[in-house]
């Protein structure tokens, strides 16, 4: 019976982040792996969400402007610009364009942590998205 | 009969100056545009409007010479764009300069872009719009408590904080609200 959950728990947690992929999404996550990453990890991505990195006016990370409950919109700490959720469920438009994330993924990386992101956190973070 | 043919020479001498200096804004579109008399064409470029708008209200070309516009919008600049990371991949980047450079303010037949025109002529142009004379005079009443003090406006490039129908390229003062001080006027 145990094992039973268990497989349920993992069919469900499987399905579910599962659930907001898109064929950007996964066409992505593909190119991670070919480029060296290996296994996704969204625990490491959510930790690594509120790292902060010392930046030109003080500390700064993911959640300076995304917030941390990704369900609510964000706001641009400089432009005070309002940033949509970043939550898939809840703003599933932002995760349709390849293009468009790579983008994002470039500008957001060296504004935050002053490099890009290397194919490992990206995918980590994607992956981690995708389950919000 | 000498006096028509006098007219006809004159307005097609008109048009064909017009049709030269008017190569980007057609002369029609700015003669029929009743708003063009006081205000800044209005962004209507999808592709400006998604990249830069994305982060900052999407400035009207108008609001800026082309002296200006260059230096602003090259791969290297906008690497650092005011201190944030703004860089767009080549095939992006293309079309919205050319949008920006036909549409900038010495290019512009509306009225405010004439003033800016007109303002940055001479002297190093200006990298933000805050700092073109125009720009500035026009805000020199405001006291600072209303913008940089001002929770909800924080700074004078926020435009459409106060002018609520900047996305329209409409800056009259009547259409202005400050947040937090709606009796601005007094």
């Amino acid at each position: 019976m145990k094992k039973i959950f268990a497989l349920l728990c993992v069919v469900a947690a499987f399905a579910s982040s599962e659930a907001s992929a898109t064929p950007a999404t996964d066409a992505l996550l593909a190119k991670y792996k070919s480029e060296g990453a290996s296994k996704f990890d969204a625990a490491k991505a959510k930790k690594d969400w509120t790292k902060e990195v010392d930046g030109e006016d003080g500390k700064i990370s993911c959640a300076t402007c995304h917030g941390t409950d990704l369900t609510k919109a964000g706001e641009h700490h400089k432009t005070k610009k309002v940033i949509e959720p970043m939550s898939a469920r809840v703003n599933p438009e932002r995760f349709t364009d390849e293009k468009k994330i790579e983008k994002w993924f470039k500008r957001n990386c060296k504004d935050a942590w002053g490099r890009e992101c290397t194919a490992q956190e990206k995918g980590d973070f994607l992956t981690f998205l995708l389950a919000q | 009969m000498q006096m028509k043919s006098k007219i006809a020479a004159l307005l097609s001498g008109l048009l064909l100056v017009s049709g030269v200096a008017v190569a980007e804004e057609s002369l029609i579109e700015a003669i029929v545009t009743p708003l063009r008399q006081k205000e800044v064409r209005p962004v209507d470029n999808k592709q400006y409007k998604d990249e830069c708008g994305s982060c900052h209200y999407a400035y009207p070309p108008g609001l800026l010479p082309s002296r200006s516009w260059e230096k602003l919008l090259n791969e290297k600049a906008l690497a650092d764009h005011f201190g944030e990371n703004a860089e767009l991949d080549k095939d992006v980047l293309a079309p919205i300069y050319d949008y920006v450079m036909a549409n900038s303010a010495e290019k512009s037949y509306w009225k405010r872009a004439r003033k800016i025109a007109v303002a940055t002529e001479n002297g190093e142009a200006p990298l933000r719009i805050t700092e073109v004379r125009y720009i500035k005079r026009k805000h020199h009443d405001i006291p600072e408590k209303m913008i940089k003090g001002n929770k909800d406006v924080k700074s004078l490039s926020q435009c459409d904080r106060c002018h609520t129908q900047a996305n329209k390229g409409v800056f009259e003062a009547d259409t202005v609200r400050i947040p937090n001080y709606p009796d601005w006027k007094d």
